[in-house]
């Protein structure tokens, strides 16, 4: 995807030059590979910065919270999704945004790569435009990989890649993927027994820190004071004992219900590893199943939490 | 979070019999479970 780069420099200079925009978000490259960084970009001399590859995983969506200037903003089909759930949520509103979609065929999964690589130092990762293959560079050895087998877990079952809302596009469309099975691995937990499923998420959580790196990154996350940071009451206890931190996790995972766009910047993130995407995803399906509904498809729906159907399903209760 | 051991109800104020009917079932229910052995946080050892 390193072949956009160049559209979206000229893009940038285009809105920011001719004042549709004050600010454009998009990504630099980062100081370490695989790690782009996000970069938010005033001045039209300075679009040089901007940069776009398949390392571009962590989701713009997060900067755009209680903004009141004019923003331009790049948005795969995830990312887009969020900014519709930012907008119905009335974080930000559509007619300050100018939404350049990005269609978008995977971001890279770091961790497989340095995989792949027998974690042999990285010092270089380029991507080939054009090819969906991109060369690793460390002391001593070169590899070329292809792209397809080592995508992040979220964007191998992605079914939204290109943006669903966006004001232009700087590529044509790509092809959606077919006959996925999105669920694959859910389906695989709740097949579990209680007490299996009980030691999968202990030994899943096991080695959180409780540096909350996955809610940092979470576009979801906007709450002036986060649960766990709030003293009194306090909701969750701050130590890492299982409890608390099986607590933490499942509460994340329930405050993004009906929201979450399985974007994978928590399990990008995560320090340690954790894949804390089983937990929203396990929701995601509960949302269609139960109520036909994907975050962020639209800007004229309202989300399953926040309106009542007569159809909702409700035989848990006595 | 075993089965057996969330329980939702809709009782009206008017409905007396309901809530007197759940509430023994609820109680039975989680007396089945038994303790808890989930979710329980001990107290930490000092040193």
């Amino acid at each position: 995807m390193i072949e956009y780069t160049q559209k979206i420099r000229e893009t940038a200079k285009r809105l920011l030059s001719d004042g549709v925009v004050d600010v454009f978000i998009g990504y630099r490259k980062g100081s370490v590979p695989m790690m782009n960084e996000p970069v938010l970009v005033r001045d039209p001399g300075d679009v040089e910065v901007l940069h776009w590859d398949s390392n571009c995983g962590l989701n713009l969506c997060n900067y755009l919270t209680g903004r009141t200037d004019k923003v331009g903003i790049l948005a795969t089909g995830c990312v887009s999704r969020n900014i519709v759930t930012h907008v119905i949520e009335n974080q930000i509103t559509r007619e300050q945004l100018h939404i350049v979609g990005v269609p978008c065929t995977g971001i890279i999964n770091h961790r497989a790569v340095k995989r792949a690589v027998k974690y042999r130092e990285i010092t270089e990762v380029v991507e080939e435009p054009g090819s969906g293959r991109f060369t690793v560079k460390g002391p001593g050895y070169e590899e070329t990989l292809e792209k397809t087998g080592l995508l992040q877990l979220n964007c191998a079952t992605c079914r939204h890649r290109n943006p669903v809302e966006y004001d232009e596009l700087v590529a044509d469309a790509v092809p959606e993927q077919e006959d996925i099975q999105e669920f694959k691995d859910v389906e695989k937990i709740e097949a579990m027994e209680p007490d299996k499923k009980w030691a999968f998420f202990e030994r899943a959580i096991s080695s959180c820190i409780r540096c909350y790196a996955c809610r940092n990154a979470c576009p979801l996350c906007y709450c002036p004071t986060c649960f766990v940071d709030e003293s009194n009451p306090q909701w969750v206890g701050k130590s890492i004992d299982p409890t608390d931190t099986m607590t933490f996790h499942f509460l994340r995972a329930f405050h993004c219900a009906g929201r979450c766009t399985d974007c994978g910047a928590c399990e990008r993130v995560c320090p340690v590893g954790i894949p804390v995407r089983q937990f929203t995803k396990k929701l995601n399906k509960d949302c269609i199943e139960l109520f036909d509904w994907e975050a962020g498809l639209s800007l004229e729906s309202r989300p399953p939490l926040d309106v009542y159907r007569k159809e909702d399903p409700n035989d848990f209760i006595r | 979070m075993e089965p057996g051991r969330l329980h939702f109800s809709w009782i009206s104020s008017a409905e007396a019999t309901k809530f007197v009917r759940v509430a023994n079932e609820v109680v039975q229910a989680v007396k089945d479970a038994g303790p808890a052995k989930r979710l329980i946080k001990g107290i930490a050892e000092v040193a």
